[in-house]
């Protein structure tokens, strides 16, 4: 292992959530940090710092305002060398604003989309620096890697 | 008919409301009042009239109710899937529907289509069936498969972990 990062391991709640904490043990070894939606999902990560943001859609834009200004004020406190995130789309301005800010992003679309890639994840080619699916026919339609699944 | 006091935990997951769902586990509720039912309803603005509910709980108390009852009734949420595959319980499931604005689009009849087969996983198209269904699967409970881990695929987590190992500390 290169060193000791520091990552900021994200997701919304829900499914979403879940998936991330099924690829927790890829962070063993590593300072993390998390971001979700719902206070009690706390509990999941003792001795971790946890943050919650608020819910936001495509179409909210007043919402993904209130998600920017959070995903600062965290981002400019973790300092987080590397952003992981199982999703969904309020995500994206982590995957954004911490870029700027100089951290390697990689965006895992849900297993829930096991048709076509999610709109969320569409934006997320244009953003992150990696991003990737859990399913191969997704995969091969978007011209991403796939590198399996959370199940 | 059936035996009395069965547990049946019923969640529309946490993110968005599911009236259809919730209205049709209620009214199983009210017609099988011997049963022991809760809903987790999240945002869904019906409230049941016949089984106790919440709108949502804390993780603990989920995973509590979903490893001790004797059905789990779900929308096709992975999320729901994952944890209900976990422990090894019959799930019975309806999906969310795009048309119904249940969901922003019909990625669950996607999920249904994946995962219907699973043993342990029973996915219903209606309310009707998913009422049969609840009866059904009380008195004659699904096979369940060998369960999964708590844990992604290790190629995911190798994947992950590459990932992480060509990334340079910047402190």
């Amino acid at each position: 292992m290169a060193g000791k990062l520091r990552v900021l391991a994200i997701a919304s709640g829900g499914g979403h959530w879940i998936e991330l904490m099924r690829v927790r043990p890829a962070f063993d070894g590593h300072e993390v940090a998390w971001v979700s939606m719902f206070d009690n999902y706390a509990s999941e990560v003792p001795g971790d710092r946890y943050y919650v943001v608020p819910d936001a859609s495509r179409f909210d834009k007043l919402k993904m305002l209130a998600v920017f200004r959070k995903a600062l004020g965290i981002l400019w406190r973790e300092r987080p060398d590397a952003i992981v995130t199982t999703g969904s789309f309020p995500m994206l301005a982590f995957l954004l604003i911490g870029r700027l800010m100089g951290a390697k992003t990689l965006w895992i679309d849900s297993i829930a989309q096991a048709e076509e890639m999610s709109s969320s994840g569409k934006l997320a080619k244009k953003i992150a620096h990696k991003t990737v699916c859990q399913w191969p026919e997704v995969a091969q339609a978007e011209g991403l890697e796939c590198w399996g699944a959370v199940l | 008919m059936l035996g009395g006091g069965a547990v049946i935990f019923a969640s529309v997951g946490s993110m968005l409301p599911f009236e259809r769902f919730v209205r049709a586990v209620d009214d199983w509720a009210g017609a099988n009042p011997g049963q022991d039912v809760y809903i987790q309803i999240g945002d869904t603005e019906y409230e049941p009239r016949h089984a106790p509910f919440t709108r949502m709980m804390p993780m603990t108390e989920y995973r509590e109710r979903l490893k001790s009852c004797d059905l789990f009734v779900a929308h096709v949420g992975m999320g729901s899937i994952m944890q209900a595959l976990q422990l090894k319980k019959q799930m019975l499931m309806l999906p969310r529907l795009h048309r119904l604005g249940e969901h922003t689009t019909d990625h669950q009849l996607h999920t249904a289509a994946r995962f219907g087969h699973i043993k342990g996983i029973l996915i219903v198209d209606d309310v009707p069936a998913l009422q049969r269904e609840m009866s059904h699967l009380l008195a004659e409970p699904l096979e369940t498969g060998e369960g999964i881990s708590n844990s992604a695929s290790p190629e995911l987590i190798g994947h992950v972990q590459d990932f992480l190992a060509g990334v340079r500390p910047r402190h």
